[in-house]
C-alpha cells in the first residue's frame, strides 16, 4: 500500500510542474525557467565551494599551502612559525599537483590509519544498534497509543534537544558508576540509546496506514510478525536515511571522546582533525579528504534512500 | 495520510470477539518493544537530567548543602550568562526562521521546471558530508580580513571587514548554519510539496486564484506539519553549530558570538557544576515552552488537512 503510494509520489516528483502552469503561460515560462536555473546554479556554487576547495587543496605541496594561507593562521598562532604572505590566496587549482600530503598521511606514520580505524570501531556499532533499538521503540510508540506513551515521546523530544554540554557532567557520572569510563562503552552506550533515531522512525512508522496493520492482525499475525514482516520492510528507505544521518553525526563527533576517553590513542580521527596544528594545515586538507571518503561512499550508495527516506518525513502527522 | 477504517462487518465482528483479550496483551507487548530504548534513555539521558536538577539546588558537590534557588539567582545575575543567553536567542531567532524560509524557497525553486534538478539536489546536500574541521579551515580562509569574501565585496565598493573579530561574526555563523542545513531542510519541503494533491491545485487555478493565494491558502496548509518538523530539526541543528563556532573562534570569542554553549563549556572547565546545572535547567525550560508553542501552532493551523 505504502509502497504503491511512494511510487506514485516519486512519479509526481518527476513530473514537477502541474500541467496547467506549463500550458497557460508558455512565453513567460521560458524566461522563468532560465531565471530559476541561474538562481539554483548560484546556490549550488556556494554550496560546493568548500568541498571543492578541500579536495583541490589536499593536492598542494606544504610550501604552496603556507604561501597561500600563511597569514590566516599566523595571526592566531603565537608560538609556531610565522609565514609571511601579502595576501590570502584562495586557489582552486594547485600550481603543481603533489601527493606529498597523502604520502605523509598514509605511508609515513601509521598514526592516522590507527585513528581512522578508531573512528570506524566507534561509529559502526552505534549506527547498527541505535537503529535496532530505535526500530523496536518506534514500533512500541506506534502501536496502542495512549497518554502515557505520548508523554514519554514528548520527553524524548525534549531530551533529544538538550545540547551536549548539559548532559555532559551527568553522563560522565553515570559512566563512572557503570565503570565504563575510558572504555569505548562510554561512547557506545549513550550513542546507542540516543532518542534521535527513535523520533525520526516513530514519525515515519505512524504514517503506515492502520488498515495495513489491522489486515495483518485479522490474518492472525502476532505483534512480532507485524513488526518484522510489515513495519520493518515498509521502513527500509527510512531506516537507510536515518542510518546515514546517525553516521554523519557520529563520524564527526568531537566532544564525547575528548571527555569520556582519556587515552588519546583511542581517539577517532575527527578529534585529531579538530586539533590539528596550524603548521600542519596542508595535512589537514589531505586528512579531511580521506576522512570524507566513507561519508561520500555512504552518500553515493544511499542518496536515493536518503531522499526517499527523508521524503517519508514530509507532511507527517505526529 | 488516509486512514481507511472501512473493515467489512464480518471482520469487525471477528475482531470484537478476540478483541478485548488481544488488546490488553498487545498493549503490554508494545511496551516490551519500547523497553530497551526506554531503559537506555532513562539510564543515559533521563537519570542524568535528574542529577542535573539535584546539582542545581546544592551549594557544592562535597558538602551537598541544599540551597534551593540560590544557584539560579546567581546564574541569572551573571553577566556572561546574560550575554550568552541573549546571543543564543538572537542567533536562533534569526537563523532558524531564515533556514526554514530559504529552504522552502529552494524547494519551490527545484519544484519548478529547471534542468539538472537531481544534480542540484545532490549539490545542496553535499555540505552534510564535509568534516567539520575542514569546514572550519575553509571558513577561516574565506572570512579572513584579506580573504575572498572581503575581496568580492570590495569589487562592489564595500569596506573591508574583519569578520570573525567584530560584530559581523554573527553573520558568519548564520551563513555557516544555513550552508550546512539548507539542503536537508529543502529535501523535507520538496517531499511535502510533492504530496499536495494536484487536483486541489488545479481547481484553484480554474477558480483563477493567483500564485500567492495558492501558496498561502493551499500549500502552506499542507506544509504545516513539515514546517513544524523542519523547525524542530533546525532548532536541534542550531545547537550543534556550536561545535563549528567553537573551532572557528576560541573559548572566549568576540562578544556577539559568545553562545550559551560557550558559557556551559567554560563553566564546565571551571568545574562549577552547580552553575552549569542551573543554566541547563533554565535552557530546558525555555525549550519546553518553545516546542509546546510549536505543537499548539501546528495543531491549530494544520487541523483541517489530514497531511
Amino acid at each position: 500500500m505504502s509502497g504503491i503510494k511512494r511510487n506514485r509520489r516519486s512519479k509526481l516528483l518527476k513530473e514537477r510542474v502541474p500541467r496547467h502552469r506549463a500550458g497557460i503561460r508558455k512565453g513567460k515560462s521560458y524566461v522563468r525557467r532560465a531565471g530559476a536555473g541561474a538562481v539554483a546554479a548560484f546556490f549550488a556554487i556556494l554550496f560546493l565551494l568548500p568541498i571543492v576547495l578541500t579536495v583541490t587543496n589536499s593536492f598542494m605541496a606544504a610550501s604552496e599551502i603556507s604561501s597561500n594561507y600563511g597569514q590566516v593562521f599566523a595571526t592566531s598562532d603565537n608560538g609556531g612559525k610565522t609565514f609571511i604572505a601579502e595576501k590570502v590566496n584562495l586557489k582552486f587549482i594547485p600550481d603543481m599537483v603533489s601527493f606529498s600530503q597523502y604520502i605523509t598521511v598514509l605511508l609515513k606514520s601509521p598514526d592516522y590509519l590507527f585513528k581512522f580505524w578508531n573512528s570506524v570501531i566507534l561509529v559502526g556499532p552505534i549506527v547498527i544498534f541505535q537503529l535496532l533499538v530505535a526500530l523496536l521503540a518506534s514500533y512500541g510508540f506506534t502501536r496502542y497509543r495512549g497518554r502515557l506513551k505520548e508523554m514519554i515521546f514528548f520527553t524524548y523530544i525534549i531530551l533529544m534537544l538538550m545540547p551536549y554540554q548539559v548532559t555532559l557532567v551527568p553522563n560522565y557520572l553515570v559512566s563512572g558508576w557503570l565503570n565504563i569510563l575510558d572504555t569505548r562503552w562510554a561512547i557506545w552506550l549513550p550513542g546507542v540509546f540516543s532518542p534521535f533515531a527513535v523520533y525520526l522512525l516513530t514519525k515515519f512508522m505512524r504514517r503506515i496506514p492502520v488498515s495495513v496493520i489491522e489486515a495483518a492482525q485479522i490474518d492472525g499475525a502476532g505483534e512480532w510478525q507485524i513488526f518484522r514482516r510489515i513495519c520493518m520492510p515498509l521502513c527500509r528507505g527510512c531506516m537507510c536515511s536515518v542510518a546515514i544521518l546517525i553516521f554523519i553525526d557520529y563520524w564527526n563527533m568531537v566532544e564525547q571522546p575528548l571527555i569520556l576517553l582519556s587515552d588519546t590513542a583511542a581517539h577517532p580521527l575527527s578529534v585529531f582533525l579538530s586539533k590539528i596544528k596550524r603548521e600542519e594545515i596542508g595535512l589537514a586538507f589531505a586528512v579531511a579528504t580521506i576522512y570524507m571518503v566513507p561519508t561520500l561512499l555512504v552518500f553515493l550508495y544511499g542518496e536515493d534512500y536518503l531522499v526517499e527516506g527523508i521524503t517519508c518525513q514530509g507532511g507527517i502527522k505526529g | 495520510m488516509m486512514r481507511m477504517q472501512n473493515i467489512s462487518g464480518m471482520k469487525k465482528a471477528k475482531m470484537k470477539k478476540k478483541g478485548m483479550r488481544k488488546d490488553a496483551w498487545g498493549r503490554r507487548l508494545s511496551f516490551a518493544f519500547l523497553s530497551p530504548s526506554v531503559m537506555g534513555v532513562l539510564l543515559f539521558f533521563a537519570v542524568p537530567f535528574l542529577v542535573v536538577v539535584y546539582y542545581s539546588m546544592i551549594d557544592n558537590p562535597i558538602s551537598h548543602k541544599f540551597v534551593f534557588l540560590d544557584n539560579f539567582i546567581s546564574v541569572f545575575n551573571n553577566s556572561a550568562f546574560k550575554q550568552a543567553a541573549y546571543n543564543t536567542l538572537t542567533f536562533s531567532v534569526v537563523a532558524v526562521p531564515l533556514a526554514v524560509l530559504l529552504s522552502l524557497g529552494l524547494a519551490m525553486l527545484l519544484e519548478s521546471k529547471i534542468p539538472f534538478k537531481s544534480q542540484f539536489r545532490t549539490f545542496f546536500l553535499t555540505p552534510m558530508m564535509v568534516p567539520i574541521a575542514s569546514v572550519v579551515l575553509i571558513w577561516q580562509v574565506l572570512f579572513h580580513y584579506n580573504g575572498m569574501v572581503n575581496d568580492i565585496l570590495g569589487l562592489f565598493g564595500a569596506d573591508k571587514v574583519d569578520w570573525l573579530k567584530s560584530e559581523h561574526a554573527q553573520v558568519v555563523i548564520v551563513v555557516l548554519f544555513l550552508w550546512k542545513n539548507l539542503g536537508y531542510n529543502m529535501i523535507l519541503f520538496m517531499a511535502a510539496l510533492s504530496s499536495i494533491p494536484k487536483d486541489i491545485l488545479e481547481v484553484a487555478v480554474l477558480e483563477s486564484a493567483n500564485a500567492w493565494q495558492i501558496f498561502f491558502h493551499i500549500k502552506l496548509r499542507y506544509l504545516s506539519s513539515s514546517l513544524l518538523f523542519v523547525t524542530i530539526m533546525s532548532l536541534i541543528n542550531s545547537f550543534k553549530v556550536f561545535r563549528e563556532i567553537y573551532l572557528l573562534t576560541d573559548d572566549y570569542p568576540y562578544n556577539t558570538v559568545y553562545m550559551m554553549q560557550h558559557f556551559m563549556n567554560n563553566t564546565f572547565a571551571k568545574l562549577d557544576y552547580q552553575k552549569l546545572s542551573a543554566a541547563a535547567i533554565m535552557m530546558a525550560g525555555v525549550m519546553v515552552v518553545i516546542i509546546g508553542i510549536l505543537f499548539l501552532a501546528e495543531n491549530y493551523f494544520g487541523r483541517d488537512v489530514e497531511g
